[in-house]
């Protein structure tokens, strides 16, 4: 009844026919956590009891006739949301007693769809992190291998998904910390376009490429939450009131005739295995009738650099509220206002975050700013113009995820340019703002590795289809770490 | 370019972060890293181009100058490390 690799839809079947309950399910993501996680470390907190309450009352409303399409499904939310009554601790010692006094938007839009959240998911501190290493809560194991990392910052959600312990979780994504843990775990991520999604409650890492998405098992599930948690919302100043279309209904859309630009730029220096498992992808669509057209990014290579520039700007001012004083961790030893400052942040930071914050300001600062933070944003620019062009060309742009499969814990946390280059492919959606997707495509050395959609600004729609059309042609993203099912 | 022991002091207090002697190379080997990886930035032709700070178009949106939110001090200061009266306590500041 409780297949921990039934999709989101497939539940919602079970539980609109009988066949099973919310308390059921609920009981089986809390049964299989509590089997798993000790060596996984996907969760920082389990929510249990409530997450039962939740269940029940989702039965009951499912037995008045008053159940939505999802109502009584267990999902997890990353620890970046703020969830009331709930401790959420964005992986930090810094949020460590925090516990939110409100809901973010997304958790109140998905908590008012019924959806049963069981916990709040493992990720690299404040977000800043490819591996999931940086969380103050320790490392999370890639389900494919325990001593491989599940990527970041949302890796907690991917490893929950993937290891099969709840059907999807919430993650955010800044410059690809929802589309590489997802291709690194061998599930599905999406990141929706810049605005599409409230960003209220969301705690912030660097508000100008921040946003939420969702890891899931299949595009289709990932299109069925985004028809919730997408809309506009009054109190994210920066969010769209574009309208929100039908993603479901765009879903099977035909591919053929349509076109997909493969930028020539992805495939040098990358390794030659993922470069495989992309062409084998591709050739899926061309049997389709799409048509693989070549494209250039010819500023490909500036676009890691521009983030690094970008995001530790925008943290290092986003991060200046952690002061001791309204919440968060306070240091004890002080004895005036500089020396709590400086004592709570030094001991209430992690290293990475202290590196990203100092960074930061370090670009920001008098005499490095146009040089730095203002060429970045050019370079952003230049960056947003290549893919428009692209665009005018193409339905959407397809490539690897990342680089290569996931790599070892430890093995790049001594070099933090070698663990930013991770990042090549997937931050210039968010520097430009564009939805992307990505799927399972293969297996490299036994390892998923993941295809990437990016779509033009608002197309969310085009992307899915394109993602679930795969799904639809091919069985990768049903393979489940191990290789039962 | 190397970043020194002076850059990363000053860097550090601008960041209110408390940086120890001992800490400093290791911060300045990581951070020599880092500014030398963003460095090659500078070679990019942006002649003409405008800085983006946002992905998307947008203009400021108003509201009616409407009283929103209600006071929830008690329950905002749960979070806070010490308060007294309603106020949150910090080191004296003024002499």
């Amino acid at each position: 009844m409780a297949d921990p690799r039934h999709t989101l839809a497939e539940m919602a079947r079970l539980l609109a026919s009988g066949a099973t309950s919310s308390r059921e399910l609920t009981e089986a993501a809390l049964a299989r956590i509590a089997a798993a996680d000790s060596e996984l470390n996907s969760f920082i907190t389990v929510t249990g009891e409530a997450a039962l309450a939740a269940a029940d009352r989702a039965d009951a409303q499912r037995a008045a006739g008053k159940a939505g399409p999802l109502t009584g499904i267990p999902i997890a939310q990353k620890d970046i949301f703020c969830t009331a009554g709930v401790a959420t601790t964005c992986a930090s010692r810094m949020l460590e007693n925090f516990v939110s006094p409100y809901d973010a938007t997304v958790v109140e839009r998905l908590n008012a769809a019924g959806l049963v959240s069981v916990g709040k998911t493992n990720m690299d501190e404040f977000a800043m992190g490819s591996s999931n290493e940086t969380s103050y809560f320790g490392a999370v194991r890639n389900p494919w291998d325990a001593a491989r990392s599940p990527g970041g910052s949302s890796g907690g959600s991917a490893a929950a998904v993937a290891a099969g312990l709840v059907p999807l979780a919430t993650g955010t994504d800044t410059g690809g910390s929802v589309r590489q843990p997802a291709a690194l775990c061998g599930i599905t991520g999406f990141k929706p376009s810049y605005g599409r999604v409230s960003r209220y409650g969301m705690i912030a890492f660097a508000s100008s490429l921040d946003q939420a998405g969702v890891l899931a098992l299949t595009a289709e599930d990932a299109a069925l939450i985004m028809q919730v948690i997408a809309g506009f919302d009054e109190r994210d100043s920066t969010c769209s009131d574009q309208p929100v279309p039908d993603y479901t209904a765009a879903l099977e859309q035909s591919v053929a005739g349509r076109k997909i630009g493969v930028p020539t730029e992805y495939f040098a220096g990358l390794d030659a295995a993922c470069a495989a498992a992309t062409h084998a992808a591709l050739d899926v669509y061309r049997q389709l009738g799409a048509e693989i057209v070549d494209v250039r990014l010819p500023n490909l290579s500036l676009a890691v650099p521009a983030y690094y520039v970008v995001a530790p700007a925008e943290a290092s001012s986003n991060l200046s509220r952690y002061d001791g004083i309204r919440f968060g961790y306070r240091a004890a030893a002080a004895d005036d206002i500089e020396s709590l400052y400086k004592n709570t942040r030094s001991a209430g930071f992690g290293e990475e975050v202290k590196r990203r914050i100092m960074t930061g300001t370090y670009v920001l600062s008098a005499g490095y700013y146009d040089a730095y933070y203002l060429k970045a944003q050019k370079i952003r620019q230049l960056i947003s113009n290549d893919l428009a062009k692209c665009f005018e060309q193409v339905d959407v742009i397809a490539g690897p995820t990342t680089p290569t499969p996931a790599f070892r814990l430890g093995e790049k946390t001594d070099d933090p340019v070698q663990m930013y280059l991770n990042d090549i492919y997937t931050v210039s959606a968010n520097l430009a703002g564009l939805p992307g997707i990505s799927v399972p495509c293969g297996l490299v050395d036994g390892l998923p590795v993941g295809l990437q959609f990016i779509g033009s600004l608002f197309d969310e729609a085009t992307v899915l289809n394109f993602a679930h059309v795969f799904q639809q042609q091919t069985d990768w993203h049903t393979l489940v770490p191990g290789g039962a099912g | 370019m190397a970043i020194t022991r002076k850059d990363i002091e000053h860097i550090a207090h601008l960041a209110r972060l408390e940086v120890s002697d001992a800490e400093v190379p290791a911060y300045a080997d990581k951070l020599d890293k880092i500014i030398g990886f963003i460095d090659t930035l500078e070679q990019a032709e942006t002649a003409g181009l405008q800085p983006m700070a946002h992905p998307l178009q947008m203009s400021q949106r108003l509201r009616e100058d409407a009283v929103t939110a209600t006071d929830q001090r008690d329950h905002y200061q749960q979070n806070a490390a010490e308060t007294t009266d309603g106020l949150y306590i910090v080191p004296r500041v003024v002499e």
